[in-house]
């Protein structure tokens, strides 16, 4: 009929692809998350993408880590091809999988390997919250313990960079199992005598702040980095009151003696340097 | 039976039939047996059915069930001797769990539980079997006391999971599931872990990391409870059957996992219905895993028990 052809409604919504988000081309100007200011894209990216106005650390991800804390192309990767399977056929896991890996263009969530902090050789860990919310299923552990095992055939130390929600739900007690296994390969590790050394970013919860993140022999933050077990939203619903603004924030941690030291990220290679230095052998 | 569950009350109204008709037999002149024996018959058909089959959200219901034989019940009949000991020494006493030490058939062993209250008032003081970080850290100090006097440890895991409290984030909640998970690594001496109602997420894990892990039939073990996983995945916790069946928390999967070592098995219609035999069940598996154990020297204990985690997961290289 004459008035489907001009009829106002659209019987279609548009909605947008996914791969249409991706292509949008990245702004010059990027909002800060904490103060809501407006900068230069590029400005921001100078100051490792901290916030100038406020402080507030915006995440950064697994590369952009290992490039503010390596010397130049010293950095090499280990187990790059490990990436998660599906073991308990969850739906869509293996769909969800895919479209985070094209986003981030890593295959699992987290980034091994070894490299120079100002000169001195470590092994270390990344993760990116990017990929799933950081969540530890099979891959993540394996891939970390497989680290660790080398730091401690290497007699190197370990550093790690925690950023997860927790546990991967879609890989059930296989995910919780991996809290197990990354602990006891520290605990090797850590009785060869070897340093660990573990920085929480935002945000360390659940699972991973309940195993390998808590156990180095010293426990860094971020600023304003959430760190805890449970969920604020699930601790409120259980005991019945508000918490406060700061609950599970690094400083809140700090206060509550769970953490060395919380450091900003423009002090960290340096931070990480000195107790490198002053863990070698002899004390050189 | 206090607690019906829908699925099994077949099964309950049958029962009681039977016994009904058996009283009309004693009390009367009515010959009823012929129609005893038919019905008993059939009950014997319709038990294998309903529990022969359990789905695992019926498991999920069987592992909560209100009387389900806690840590203390098996304790009772597992061992002699049992005397527990209290607090962290740092901050206080957790009453979801319990601990001691005690013989288990003439040899002394260190027993570390979850435990759940039998009725709301005791449930309160236990906090429901939710541990806060002292409950661990209890847990620990004896852990390295059974080390230091070459005990084998014997947990048995029983929490819907670690307290979700204020107070036990200020307390370092983290840090006290972490230092377990990574000390019990350590231990020289065997630990055997028995799974004997909910096995819940990081909280349980603490009291869980051994040389064998066993799983009484009808509990779960997993990584968020159901209703968790509802919430989490589909935002509708009604949808908690559904996860229950996705999620793997069942023996049966755990095995099919590598998760776990043995499946022990249950009275038929649930571990509370005979809980005697229960423990007996649990006793044939149990002081086989410790002789087993036994015959390890300190270093193949540990080596072991990585390679017994280092092997749990499932990933590709692509």
């Amino acid at each position: 009929m004459l008035k489907d052809i001009f009829g106002k409604r659209r019987r279609y919504a548009s909605i947008p692809s996914e791969q249409g988000k991706m292509d949008v081309p990245e702004g010059l100007m990027q909002k800060c998350k904490g103060c809501n200011k407006i900068f230069y894209r590029k400005e921001v990216k100078k100051s490792l993408h901290v916030c100038t106005n406020c402080g507030y650390h915006h995440p950064l991800t697994a590369w952009e880590r290992i490039d503010s804390l390596f010397d130049v192309d010293t950095f090499v990767e280990w187990d790059a091809e490990i990436s998660s399977a599906n073991p308990l056929n969850f739906p869509d896991y293996i769909e969800k999988l895919e479209k985070d890996q094209k986003k981030t263009g890593l295959n699992e969530g987290v980034v091994t390997g070894k490299g120079l902090i100002d000169s001195h050789p470590t092994a270390f860990a990344v993760m990116d919250s990017n990929f799933r919310m950081g969540s530890m299923g099979s891959a993540i552990g394996e891939k970390i313990a497989r680290a660790v095992e080398n730091a401690r055939k290497e007699e190197i130390p370990f550093i790690i960079f925690s950023a997860s929600g927790g546990a991967r739900m879609q890989e059930g007690v296989l995910s919780l199992m991996q809290m197990a296994k990354t602990s006891i390969a520290i605990k090797r590790f850590s009785d060869a005598g070897g340093l660990m050394i573990s920085v929480m970013t935002h945000p360390t919860t659940g699972g991973v702040s309940a195993s390998f993140a808590s156990i180095g022999d010293y426990n860094f933050a971020e600023p304003g980095a959430l760190i805890g077990f449970a969920g604020r939203r699930i601790i409120e619903q259980t005991i019945r009151e508000k918490l406060p603004q700061d609950f599970q924030t690094a400083e809140f941690q700090l206060k509550h003696g769970q953490l060395d030291k919380v450091i900003h990220r423009k002090e960290m290679r340096n931070t990480l340097a000195q107790l490198l230095k002053l863990h070698e052998k002899g004390g050189e | 039976m206090k607690h019906v569950l829908d699925f099994e009350k077949p099964v309950v109204n049958l029962r009681e039939k039977i016994a009904e008709l058996k009283k009309i037999t004693q009390d009367s002149e009515m010959d009823l047996t012929d129609e005893i024996s038919t019905l008993e018959e059939r009950l014997k058909v319709l038990e294998d059915d309903i529990y022969g089959n359990l789905k695992p959200w019926e498991r999920v219901q069987m592992a909560r069930h209100g009387e389900r034989p806690t840590t203390l019940d098996y304790i009772e009949r597992l061992f002699t001797d049992f005397i527990e000991f209290h607090g962290d020494r740092l901050f206080g006493d957790d009453a979801a769990i319990v601990s001691g030490i005690a013989f288990y058939k003439d040899k002394p062993v260190t027993i570390i539980g979850h435990q759940r209250g039998k009725d709301t008032k005791e449930n309160i003081r236990r906090n429901f079997g939710m541990p806060h970080p002292e409950g661990y850290r209890k847990a620990l100090r004896h852990m390295k006391q059974a080390e230091k006097f070459n005990r084998p440890i014997i947990c048995f895991i029983d929490t819907k999971g670690a307290y979700p409290g204020k107070a036990a984030e200020e307390r370092g909640q983290s840090e006290a599931i972490a230092r377990n998970l990574m000390e019990m690594a350590g231990l020289t001496v065997p630990i055997v872990c028995i799974v004997i109602g909910e096995g819940g997420s990081g909280g349980a894990l603490a009291l869980g990391v051994g040389d064998h892990i066993h799983m009484l039939e009808n509990s779960t073990y997993s990584v968020i409870s159901p209703e968790g996983a509802a919430a989490l995945l589909w935002k509708d916790a009604s949808l908690a059957k559904h996860a229950a069946e996705t999620m793997g928390i069942t023996s049966y999967d755990l095995k099919k996992l590598h998760v776990i070592d043995e499946i022990i098995p249950e009275p038929r219609g649930g571990a509370h219905r005979d809980v005697d035999e229960q423990a007996k069940f649990i006793d044939t598996v149990l002081s086989k895993s410790l002789k087993t154990l036994a015959t390890y020297d300190e270093e193949e204990l540990l080596e072991k028990r990585w390679e017994k985690y280092k092997q749990i997961g499932d990933y590709t290289n692509r």
